[in-house]
C-alpha cells in the first residue's frame, strides 16, 4: 500500500470539504437538528417514563451514536457519489491505485467528514440538555469504534452496489440504513421485537452495541460480552463487505460499468 | 523499432454482442496512432481494455513487455488518458486537481512537475480557478496537465480537441506533437478530425463493427483507396462496411 497514494485520495476530498462553507455547514447542519430533536424527546421521556425514569440521556446518548453510525455510512458512501457526480470515476480507477488503498483512503476520510458532523453537535449537548455522552466512560471508545467498523461495512456494500450498478443504485445508498434502524434496537430492548426479527436483530452487531450502552447508563454496569459479539459480527461482516467490494469490482471490469459509470 | 504496445487478437464480448472481434496490432515506442470509427465501432472498449478498465473476453494487451491484467497497477504508473466524456473534479482548483493526480500517481516533486506543465500548457493565469469555472479550452488544457503529470510514456488521447476552437485545437494539436517528440511518447489518438490525424499520426487503424478494416499510413491509404483525403476514406470505408453488413 503506498501511503502517498492514500493521502492522494484523501487529499481530493479535503480540498472539496475545506473550500466549501456551504458543504461544511451541511456536515453540521443535519446531526446537530437531530440531536437537539432527540435532547427534547429525551427530555420528556425522562419526566414520563418508568422505564427512563432517573436515567437522564439514555435516548439522547443513543441518538448520538446511532446518528454517528449513519453519518459513517452515508459519508463512506457520499465520497464514492462525489466521483461519480463529478464524472472523474474513470480517472479515478485509471489511476495506479490498489482497491485496498481506495478502502483506507475512504475509510479516513470518512472519519474526518462524520466528526465534522457530529463533534459540534454532541458539544452542544452539555449545555443545552446537561448531558454528557463522556458518562458512558472508557466503554464509549468501543462502541464507537465498533458503530464505525459497522458504517464503514454498510458503506462498503452500498459502495459495491453502486461499482457494479452505477447511479441506479443511489437510492438504496441513503435508505440503507433507515432498513436496518428498526433492527437495530437504538431505543428500545430487544424484547420488544416478535420472536423472528428477534433472531434477525441477534445478527447485527447494532443490538449488542444499543445494548450496552442502555446496560451502562440505567445499570451502570459494563457487559463485555456485548462489546465483543459486536465486534466478533463486524469482524464477519466486514470481512464479507471487502470480499464483495473486490468481486463487485472485478464484475465492473467485465461488464464495463467502469467506463460509462457517470452516464 | 521498439514496440511499446502489443495488441494480439483483442475481443471483448457484452452478453452476446461482440463489441470488439480480435484485433491485433502495435503502437512502436515514439509514434503517435490513430484509431478512426464511427461511433459505436469498439474504439472506446479498445482503449479501456488497453487501460485495464475492462476485461477483454479473449486476447491480451502487453505494454513494455507486461500483461497488463497481470501487472494492471505497475503499468497504470506508466500510462495515462484524457477523453471529452470523463471530467476533473468541479469544485477543486486547477492546482488542487494536479496535487491530487500528482500523489495518485506517486509524483516525487510535484510542485515542480505542476509549475513546469503550467508553463508549457499556459496554466498560469487560472491555476487557482475552479475547475468547473473554465472555458473547454481552459479545461482541455487542465486534463492534458493531469495527464502529463505521470510523465506516462503511453498516453490515450480520445478526441482531444473535441468541441475546442481553432487556435486552441492547434495549440493542443502542436502540443501533443512536440511532447511526443520530445519524450518518445507511444500514443493512440482516436479523432473523428481527419485533418487532425493526417498531421499527428504515422499510422492509422480504421476500424467499424468492432474489427480493423483497414491500416496504414495517411498518405498510403488515401492513394490506396484513389481518394483526395482521409475524410473520403474514411466514407468509402464506412460506407462499404455498412452495405456489406
Amino acid at each position: 500500500m503506498s501511503l502517498n497514494r492514500i493521502i492522494g485520495l484523501f487529499l481530493r476530498h479535503f480540498f472539496l470539504i475545506k473550500s466549501s462553507l456551504p458543504r461544511i455547514l451541511d456536515l453540521i447542519y443535519w446531526p446537530t437538528i437531530q440531536i437537539i430533536l432527540w435532547g427534547f424527546i429525551s427530555k420528556f421521556f425522562t419526566a414520563y417514563s418508568d422505564y427512563y425514569n432517573n436515567t437522564v440521556g439514555v435516548i439522547l446518548t443513543c441518538a448520538i451514536l446511532y446518528d454517528f453510525l449513519f453519518r459513517s455510512s452515508i459519508s463512506f458512501n457520499m465520497l464514492f457519489l462525489e466521483e461519480i457526480w463529478s464524472r472523474n470515476f474513470t480517472n479515478l480507477f485509471i489511476a495506479p491505485m490498489r482497491i485496498s488503498e481506495i478502502i483506507t483512503a475512504l475509510v479516513g476520510t470518512a472519519l474526518i467528514r462524520t466528526l465534522i458532523g457530529l463533534v459540534p453537535a454532541i458539544l452542544i449537548t452539555s449545555p443545552l440538555f446537561g448531558i454528557s455522552i463522556l458518562n458512558l466512560g472508557i466503554p464509549l471508545f468501543f462502541l464507537f469504534l465498533s458503530l464505525y467498523i459497522f458504517g464503514i461495512t454498510l458503506g462498503l456494500f452500498v459502495s459495491s452496489g453502486l461499482l457494479r450498478y452505477g447511479p441506479a443504485f443511489e437510492n438504496i445508498a441513503w435508505s440503507s440504513l433507515f432498513l436496518l434502524a428498526p433492527l437495530g434496537c437504538i431505543y428500545y430492548p430487544i424484547e420488544i421485537l416478535p420472536d423472528f426479527f428477534q433472531n434477525v436483530a441477534r445478527g447485527l452487531p447494532l443490538v449488542y452495541i444499543f445494548e450496552e450502552a442502555r446496560s451502562i447508563l440505567v445499570n451502570q454496569v459494563v457487559n463485555y460480552s456485548n462489546i465483543k459479539n459486536a465486534f466478533l459480527l463486524n469482524a464477519i461482516y466486514l470481512f464479507v463487505g471487502i470480499s464483495l467490494f473486490y468481486y463487485s469490482f472485478s464484475q465492473a471490469r467485465k461488464k464495463g460499468s467502469l467506463i460509462n459509470i457517470g452516464e | 523499432m521498439q514496440k511499446s504496445v502489443i495488441v494480439e487478437n483483442l475481443s471483448k464480448n457484452y452478453f452476446k454482442k461482440e463489441a470488439v472481434k480480435e484485433i491485433s496490432f502495435t503502437i512502436n515506442e515514439n509514434e503517435i496512432l490513430g484509431l478512426l470509427g464511427p461511433n459505436g465501432c469498439g474504439k472506446t472498449t479498445t482503449i479501456a481494455m488497453m487501460l485495464g478498465l475492462l476485461k477483454p473476453s479473449n486476447g491480451r494487451v502487453v505494454i513494455h513487455g507486461l500483461d497488463i491484467e497481470k501487472n494492471r497497477i505497475s503499468l497504470l504508473h506508466k500510462m495515462n488518458f484524457i477523453s471529452p466524456y470523463i471530467e476533473l473534479p468541479k469544485k477543486l482548483s486547477v492546482k488542487e486537481n494536479l496535487i491530487v493526480y500528482g500523489k495518485l500517481y506517486g509524483v516525487k516533486f510535484i510542485s515542480e512537475r505542476i509549475e513546469y506543465l503550467s508553463e508549457k500548457l499556459r496554466l498560469e493565469e487560472f491555476i487557482n480557478k475552479k475547475t468547473g469555472e473554465l472555458s473547454s479550452g481552459q479545461k482541455n488544457r487542465v486534463s492534458l496537465a493531469k495527464a502529463l503529470i505521470n510523465e506516462p510514456s503511453i498516453l490515450f488521447l480520445d478526441e482531444p480537441t473535441a468541441s475546442l476552437d481553432p487556435e486552441t485545437g492547434d495549440f493542443v494539436r502542436s502540443f501533443i506533437e512536440k511532447i511526443s517528440r520530445e519524450k518518445k511518447m507511444s500514443i493512440l489518438l482516436a479523432s473523428h478530425n481527419m485533418d487532425e490525424v493526417k498531421r499527428l499520426c504515422k499510422n492509422v487503424l480504421m476500424m467499424n463493427n468492432g474489427v480493423i478494416i483497414d491500416k496504414g499510413t495517411p498518405d498510403d491509404l488515401i492513394k490506396k483507396h484513389g481518394k483526395r483525403n482521409l475524410e473520403e476514406v474514411f466514407l468509402k470505408l464506412n460506407r462499404n462496411n455498412h452495405e456489406l453488413k
